[in-house]
């Protein structure tokens, strides 16, 4: 028997423990404390970056024993770490909890209509109005339905000893805004912890012309996507004459038994930073992209012979050869740069190792007899004319590299799903009212009496000029 | 004219104002009140008008639509946007309240974030929107959370006056509180104008453009004593502050402001404030990150210190709802509550690296 109430007690005290708005307290404490220490401390970064941010609160001879502490206690990948993570279980115990404890009370009040109230309770409403009207009872009765209507309430009639009680209220149920508050910040951790266990976040990155059946997990590990990815093209854009990218687009193709699949209709589907590709519920991002040329990057040309001759698309790779059709003359790609550009004095140099500005350096000769050269940029059509036609340089084909996000996140609906709740949640918690109306009349000498009794659990004010507009209503 | 005119104006407007409005503060002179707000509105339809041309040349530059020409891209822009927000915020209280002297706590924001646009030598011109940037989410976001934190602003500036009034008592925590915060955001404006006026007479080259300037003069000069005595001036504004914090109580009680209303006021502020800041700021950020980057949370320094507002908030208004907190300890609450806001929008930007890095402008 006593072990029985001992249990019963333990059980009391859990539950106390975790209802309690102190624990609440530190706990929202403890996780924003120890929040604003893993924003100093760079997360999963170099060890040398942390050291030297180190180095400035304890000198350089101690910073690599604080950050070698730090890491013992988790602090630098904190959010990852099995106590950051029990803070936030914690938390959610003790929302559910604390949700629980006063969700009957608030749920009988939202089960019960409003009914109407006898004296002394009315009088004890916040807001209270007497006045007398001319007519008689079914006069005032109809006037209070119209005045009631006239606010946005709905009016309840009920009969009692000389006149009638009329009730009417209007945002019960927002008074459930909070429990559902509280339950889409479940939902969004619930949604959270689906995506760690049944989903993956890996990158990939892809040279144009290569494609990969797996993709790379942060340790390194490969994992395996069930299908195979190409990337057929990658290109940057940029605003006009200047280094500002306007895209970064990638081109990619979908192969399952090295065959290419269709989506919505097309085997090359273009992503862009904003746009993603999904296949699967595998999603790809476009997040970053790199230069690694090789001796098979193709250059791609399109070459014109005089003025308006016909047009023709030659790929070629480095060193190689190329005519103008209808002519002697041969072209012949002698130099590279990714990122050209024109010093003070003159003289040409690369300024970035990626494709900003690429051009190619072309040495043209008849016969064999070098005739002239001449630097073609890809972003300056005014460098494309030759003096026997015009050479566009199009591309430098399987340079490229696309950076790609790869996410696998089964839990990302239920995430969304709790966004909205949320949504909904904090509008009826912030922006919508409970808000009630007895109306008393009464048959009297000179007339009718009314007593208005009314009580909010929100915005006061507003609604009291609610009451002296449906007073006047009464009166009118 | 171009946009940046309209800019001008309305900051010298709101500065002006700012004088106007604690002008009307210490002499209650009617006529110094209808100018102050006249000016305000100057200032308000001015930069309204710097707004929408700004929209404008965006939507030359970019030619992207109406939807990617919306003038919130860098630091620059979402301080301008924020003190726009702000000064709406504070003609419809004074319009609602029928009550001026709110301005002289409300205007000396607008003041402090358009000083730090000219010190920072923040970057003013127009910029194409890089990739990441050119998403409808932008704004929702971006304007749903400024206006998030002009509701935060105000409600900082109602606590801090709440606090002056209650406060009798110089040995009491909530009077230390309050004088050294409002000490340092005093002595942080007076070192702003400092380093305005050393800016403005001295630096004319190009690289010193470039260089941020903020606390130069002071705090940051190449000469330690300087910067010594820039912390020891300091020290002494918020010593003074505290030593003639009565003053200001006397002066808002003057005013026949009651603590109700400012209580009420830094509710009211929260209480839109909030819903608005999870939605645009939390949930809407969210999306958006999920949709560019893959992850809808990360926590990059930027998410992390929104989430720590947030919960500063999220205690607000359960310590008010639950345990009924009233008075200093609630109004004290909703104070830290803004420096972490300012912290979220500004310090982070400046101080700590991270996915956000194009507002650091």
């Amino acid at each position: 028997m006593s072990t029985k109430k001992e249990d019963q007690n333990m059980v009391d005290k859990i539950w106390n423990f975790f209802s309690s708005i102190t624990l609440a307290v530190v706990i929202f404490s403890l996780i924003s404390l120890t929040s604003i220490v893993g924003t100093i401390i760079e997360q999963g970064a170099e060890p040398e970056r942390n050291i030297k941010l180190l180095t400035k609160f304890f000198g350089e001879s101690f910073a690599p024993t604080a950050l070698r502490m730090l890491d013992t206690l988790g602090f630098t990948n904190m959010y990852h770490s099995w106590w950051f993570i029990t803070l936030l279980f914690v938390f959610v115990a003790n929302l559910i909890i604390c949700s629980l404890d006063r969700f009957p009370k608030i749920w009988k009040v939202v089960k019960e209509p409003i009914k109407p109230l006898s004296p002394e309770l009315l009088n004890s409403m916040p807001v209270k109005k007497d006045i007398m009207l001319k007519g008689r009872v079914d006069n005032a009765r109809s006037a209070a339905e119209a005045a009631l209507k006239g606010i946005g309430f709905k009016a309840n009639i009920h009969a009692e000893d000389g006149g009638v009680q009329i009730c009417a209220e209007k945002g019960r149920y927002s008074r459930l805004g909070v429990y559902v508050t509280h339950f889409s910040i479940i939902l969004i951790l619930v949604g959270a912890v689906v995506g760690i266990f049944f989903g993956f976040n890996a990158s990939l990155n892809l040279l144009e012309g290569t494609s990969s059946p797996v993709a790379y997990a942060r340790n390194g590990k490969e994992i395996p996507l069930g299908f195979e990815i190409a990337c057929n093209d990658f290109e940057t854009t940029f605003y006009e004459n200047t280094d500002t990218p306007r895209s970064f687009k990638s081109w990619l193709t979908i192969f399952e038994n090295g065959r290419p699949v269709k989506i919505n209709g097309k085997e090359v589907i273009e992503i862009d930073v904003n746009s993603p590709l999904k296949y699967k519920g595998i999603t790809f991002y476009q997040s970053s992209y790199g230069f690694s040329p090789s001796k098979d990057s193709l250059f791609k040309i399109s070459v014109t012979a005089g003025s308006g001759g016909k047009k023709e698309d030659i790929a070629l790779r480095f060193g190689e050869s190329f005519s103008i059709p209808g002519t002697n003359i041969t072209g012949k790609i002698a130099d590279f740069s990714p990122a050209i550009a024109v010093d003070e004095s003159g003289r040409l140099f690369t300024y970035a190792q990626t494709m900003n500005n690429p051009a190619v350096f072309i040495e043209f000769t008849e016969n064999g007899k070098l005739k002239y050269r001449q630097w073609i940029l890809k972003r300056y059509p005014q460098t494309w004319s030759v003096p026997d036609g015009t050479v566009e340089f199009k591309d430098l084909w399987g340079a490229q590299y696309t950076g790609l996000q790869v996410r696998k996140d089964p839990g990302v609906w239920i995430v969304y799903l709790g966004c909205i709740v949320m949504s909904i949640g904090l509008y009826a918690a912030f922006f919508m009212s409970h808000a009630r109306i007895w109306i008393t009349l009464k048959d009297e000498k000179s007339g009718t009496r009314a007593l208005i009794a009314a009580s909010t659990n929100k915005n006061k004010i507003a609604f009291e000029q609610k009451i002296e507009k449906l007073a006047g209503g009464l009166n009118g | 004219m171009d946009s940046s005119h309209f800019f001008g104006i309305s900051g010298i407007a709101y500065i002006l104002a700012m004088v106007a409005y604690i002008a009307y503060l210490a002499f209650k002179n009617s006529t110094v009140g209808i100018i102050a707000t006249t000016i305000t509105a100057i200032g308000f339809v001015s930069q309204t008008i710097a707004f929408i041309m700004r929209g404008a040349e965006f939507y030359d530059l970019g030619q992207m639509g109406i939807m990617r020409a919306i003038p919130l891209t860098n630091l620059y822009e979402s301080l301008v946007f924020f003190v726009w927000c702000l000064i709406l915020g504070y003609l419809v209280i004074e319009w609602k309240y029928k009550n001026r002297s709110f301005g002289a706590f409300i205007t000396p924001i607008a003041g402090m974030a358009l000083a730090f646009i000219d010190i920072s030598g923040m970057d003013k011109n127009i910029h194409p929107l890089i990739p990441a940037l050119q998403s409808n989410w932008l704004l929702a976001h971006v304007t749903m959370s400024f206006i998030a934190y002009a509701a935060f602003a105000i409600s900082f500036a109602t606590g801090i006056m709440y606090l002056a009034v209650t406060t009798e008592n110089k040995k009491s925590g909530a009077y230390i509180f309050w004088t050294v915060t409002f000490g340092i955001f005093a002595a942080v404006l007076i070192a702003m104008g400092i380093d305005f006026l050393a800016f403005k007479v001295a630096a004319r080259s190009p690289e010193a453009f470039i260089k941020s300037y903020l606390f130069k003069a002071t705090f940051r000069n190449d000469s330690g004593i300087i910067a010594l005595l820039s912390y020891v001036g300091a020290a002494g504004i918020v010593f003074l502050t505290w030593k003639y914090g009565h003053a200001l109580k006397k002066l808002i009680e003057s005013f026949s402001i009651s603590q109700e209303i400012l209580d009420d006021l830094t509710y009211k502020n929260i209480a839109i404030g909030f819903p608005i800041f999870t939605l645009g700021g939390l949930i809407f950020g969210a999306i958006w990150a999920d949709q560019a980057w893959g992850k809808y949370w990360s926590w990059d320094p930027k998410e992390t210190w929104s989430l720590i507002t947030w919960f500063v908030y999220a205690f607000y208004i359960h310590a008010r709802f639950l345990r009924g907190w009233r008075g200093n300890k609630i109004a004290i609450v909703a104070v830290v509550g803004f420096i972490s806001t300012i912290f979220t929008y500004l310090g982070v930007n400046i101080l700590l690296s991270g996915l956000h890095s194009y507002g650091g402008g």
